[in-house]
């Protein structure tokens, strides 16, 4: 057996385990951590959905000058909705639900630490989701300060019932909370102590780095803004005045507990999508990672960093000069740990033959937005720009690049790229690459008309505006609505082609990592005997094989 | 040589090859016990940012607040805390006796050891029960007021959920052979115990000592 290369092993044909038809336990309290990772996907994209409908009611709004669509309460109800919704109901589950299904395959894993905690963990998310949801129902309507809840505003309560939007809204970001620093608790634990023989820290794929660094984050970040919500919790419904100024109370103590971790938050959200990308460059360039070591440690440099940049988010919040100016620095300093990632991928693909699937498509698309939206990251960090465009549309124009041009791009790469692994079904590529193409011209018409309009003073966060700003916004809702309908082909196609597509063999992109050598679907047991780890990932063009034993990982296949 | 093939150095069947030895892996043990204390570690370490979180408010505020204290109040009695923080922080050594016990083997010294540590940690709740009943001031009083309650409410309520999975572990101990395989439930336990009175002498000095 000992005589193959890389690519002739991962070429080794295996009969698709006749992937049984149960789908109902997609339904059922699975501790099988292949079924808790699809549980999440699906969930979190069901909640994408919502949150997307709730976007292009705001953009409907914002379609013309006049606020004539919506109350304006109701308007602020949509776009705190809509942020909570696709921060806490799509991005960190649909996150935590890939890695949930990968890492242990990639680590040579047989499930996660703790199974049961586990699924406890995702069975939150529906719980939470309701929670939020149900504020519709409950007088006064959802929350109305924002995703970020800051006080004083928070603390209006204008319908005297103690049940109200706010309360829900907090009641259900603590439950998420709850939920995530258990997940972090069994990813931390399952990546520190379950990887198969031989699979060093330097040999795990930069993906399970990144994922081990996020997860960190949630550990030690979380808490942090668990203790504002307590905090706020308790002036909304007892009557403590910790962030009432009217009371005595300090508001700016909330945003700095706020922030401390939603800034960090969002290197929870893009690590894993650097991951991605690190997975899927080598594969379609067939060349190894340019600098796989610097690339995962690099992974931990951001997670330290970030600890330590929150008040960039309050540079306008009467911060001291000397706070403004530390912070400007060690904002600016993320950017390196973050450059040199950005140079692997582009040395990776340099010169590399590459392969157009969707795919890499996604993944290319993502890295391209995320560069641009790392420009006017640096832009904002600087404290003069930061105070000309604080709380205009260039804010809302820069997050929106980084959050739907690399982290929703980058998730459907993913998606893509590992869809035979999980359904053992092949995708349409031409639905494909209609998807992709549909995003990438939505995502900028939607999301470019937002710089000039931050640039030339439109506010965030109002229905209305002056009409001199019209035309900018007229093309950002079509931008909106184009980026609606992309989601058609990709539904269209994720049900289509699990249902009756081309069988997937195990390891249909030719790829290098454990996760390919089990079959597609992988068996409940991943993997009948542990692989032994023999080299670095990544090992495109080289001779080493990744693994001692890969004829014992022929896994056993349940007859049809 | 043919780049498809292996290096025959490479060869992973070989049995000087470092992979196939199982003592150069020690992180692969299907160590389930071991799992479960590495995880409960790093939950405590993340709950310690939640009361750090709290020390920062409570020194902000303290520095800070234009009025500190309730109207009417000038500090708080140290003498009943300072008892409570001497029964607390004692019975962290008593629950290492019961612990030491255990381990050899000794059920009945560990269960009275065991059970002084929890009479102690009731001890300790009790105390705080008096002295909040006592206390001229409510949680809507001011700052002072709310990050009080907050931080000794909080740490209180730690504080009955260790007697709490004390009172478990003490009933395990009566099912014959439970302990024999381990003692995860019991060392998490005492760790959480342990972690409940450090957290305890910070809150300490900070509402306390430093008037
Ligand atoms: C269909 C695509 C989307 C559209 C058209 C859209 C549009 C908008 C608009 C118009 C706002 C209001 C800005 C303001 O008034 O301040 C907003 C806010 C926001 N969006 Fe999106 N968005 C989209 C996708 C996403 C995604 C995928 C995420 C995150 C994963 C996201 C996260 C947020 C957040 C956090 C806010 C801030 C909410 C707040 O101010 O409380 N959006 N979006
Ligand atoms: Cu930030």
């Amino acid at each position: 057996m000992t005589n193959l290369s890389v690519d002739e092993l991962a070429q080794i044909e295996q009969p698709l385990p006749g992937a049984p038809n149960n789908w109902q336990r997609f339904f059922s309290f699975s501790t099988d951590h292949k079924v808790i990772g699809i549980q999440y996907l699906v969930t979190s994209f069901f909640f994408f959905l919502i949150g997307g409908i709730f976007a292009m009611i705001i953009r409907g709004e914002l379609i013309t000058p006049e606020a004539d669509l919506l109350d304006r309460s109701v308007y602020n109800a949509m776009f705190t909705m809509h942020g909570t919704i696709m921060l806490f109901l799509w991005t960190f589950p649909s996150l935590v639900g890939l890695s949930n299904y990968l890492v242990p395959l990639m680590i040579g894993a047989k499930d996660m630490a703790f199974p049961r905690l586990n699924a406890v963990a995702f069975w939150m998310v529906p719980v939470f989701g309701v929670i939020l949801m149900a504020s519709f129902w409950v007088p006064g309507g959802p929350s109305q300060s924002g995703w970020w809840a800051y006080p004083p505003v928070s603390l209006q309560n204008p319908t005297g019932h103690l049940i109200n939007g706010q309360v829900l809204w907090l009641v259900a970001v603590a439950i998420s909370g709850v939920s995530s620093i258990m997940g972090a608790v069994n990813f931390i634990t399952t990546i520190a102590r379950m990887r198969a023989p031989g699979m060093t820290w330097f040999r795990m794929p930069v993906f399970v780095w990144t994922v081990f660094a996020a997860q960190m984050i949630q550990l030690f970040g979380l808490p942090a803004l668990t203790a504002g919500a307590v905090m706020l919790l308790l002036d909304l419904t007892v009557g403590t005045s910790f962030f009432d100024p009217a009371k005595g109370g300090d508001p700016v103590l909330f945003q700095h507990f706020f922030w401390f971790y939603s800034h960090p938050a969002v290197y929870v959200i893009i690590l894993p999508i650097f991951g991605i990308f690190s997975e899927i460059f080598p594969v379609y360039a067939r060349k190894p990672l340019f600098g796989y070591k610097v690339v995962a440690i690099s992974s931990l440099v951001i997670t330290g960093l970030s600890g330590i940049v929150w008040v960039h988010h309050m540079f306008a919040s009467g911060t001291p000069g000397w706070m403004r100016m530390l912070f400007m620095a060690t904002t600016m300093l993320i950017s390196v740990p973050t450059g040199i990632k950005v140079f692997a991928w582009v040395a990776t693909i340099w010169g590399g033959k590459l392969r157009l699937n969707t795919p890499m498509l996604f993944a290319l698309g993502g890295l391209v937005m995320f560069v641009f939206s790392g420009v006017t990251g640096i832009m904002l960090a600087a404290v003069p720009v930061d105070i000309h465009v604080n709380n205009t549309y260039f804010v809302v124009g820069h997050f929106h690049y980084v959050i739907y041009g690399a982290v929703v791009m980058g998730l459907y790469a993913a998606f893509y790229h590992w869809f035979p692994k999980m359904t053992g079904r092949m995708y349409s590529e031409g639905l494909g690459k209609l998807h992709f193409v549909l995003t990438l011209i939505g995502t900028n018409l939607n999301f470019f008309p937002m710089h000039p309009l931050g640039l030339q003073g439109m506010p965030r966060r109002v229905a209305s505006y002056d009409p001199e700003f019209a035309f900018w916004n007229v093309i950002a809702s079509l931008g909106a609505f184009l980026l609606g309908m992309s989601t058609l082909p990709f539904i269209l196609n994720m049900i289509g082609s699990w249902v009756q597509g081309e069988t997937a063999s195990k390891n249909p992109w030719r790829a290098i990592g454990l996760e390919w050598l089990v079959s597609s679907p992988p068996t409940v047991e991943n993997f009948e005997e542990l692989p032994i780890v023999i080299s670095e990932p990544y090992g495109y063009g080289k001779t080493e094989p990744l693994v001692a034993n890969p004829d014992r990982l022929e896994v056993a296949h349940e007859s049809p | 040589m043919n780049p498809l093939e292996i290096d025959a150095s490479l060869n992973p069947e070989s049995p000087t090859n470092p992979a196939l030895d199982p003592h150069t892996h020690p992180e692969h043990t299907h160590d389930d016990a071991g799992n479960r204390l590495f995880g409960f570690i790093v939950f405590l370490l993340s709950e310690s940012v939640i009361f750090l979180s709290f020390f920062a408010g409570y020194i902000v505020y303290k520095t800070t607040a234009l009025d500190w204290l309730p109207p009417g109040v000038t500090g708080l009695a140290v003498r009943e805390p300072a008892i409570n923080t001497v029964v607390l922080v004692s019975s962290s050594f008593v629950i290492y006796i019961a612990e030491r016990f255990l381990h050899a083997k000794n059920l009945w010294g560990f269960r009275v050891f065991w059970l002084l540590t929890m009479a102690m940690g009731s001890y300790f709740l009790y105390g705080q029960a008096v002295e909040w009943r006592g206390l001229p001031f409510g949680c809507t009083d001011g700052l002072f007021g709310g990050t009080f309650y907050l931080l000794t409410g909080f740490h209180g309520l730690h504080v009955l959920t260790g007697i709490l999975l004390q009172g478990m572990m003490l009933l395990r101990s009566f099912i014959p052979g439970n302990y024999d395989r381990g003692e995860f439930g019991v060392v998490a336990t005492s760790l959480f115990w342990h972690f409940v009175d450090v957290i305890w002498i910070i809150l300490f000095v900070l509402i306390y000592l430093w008037q």
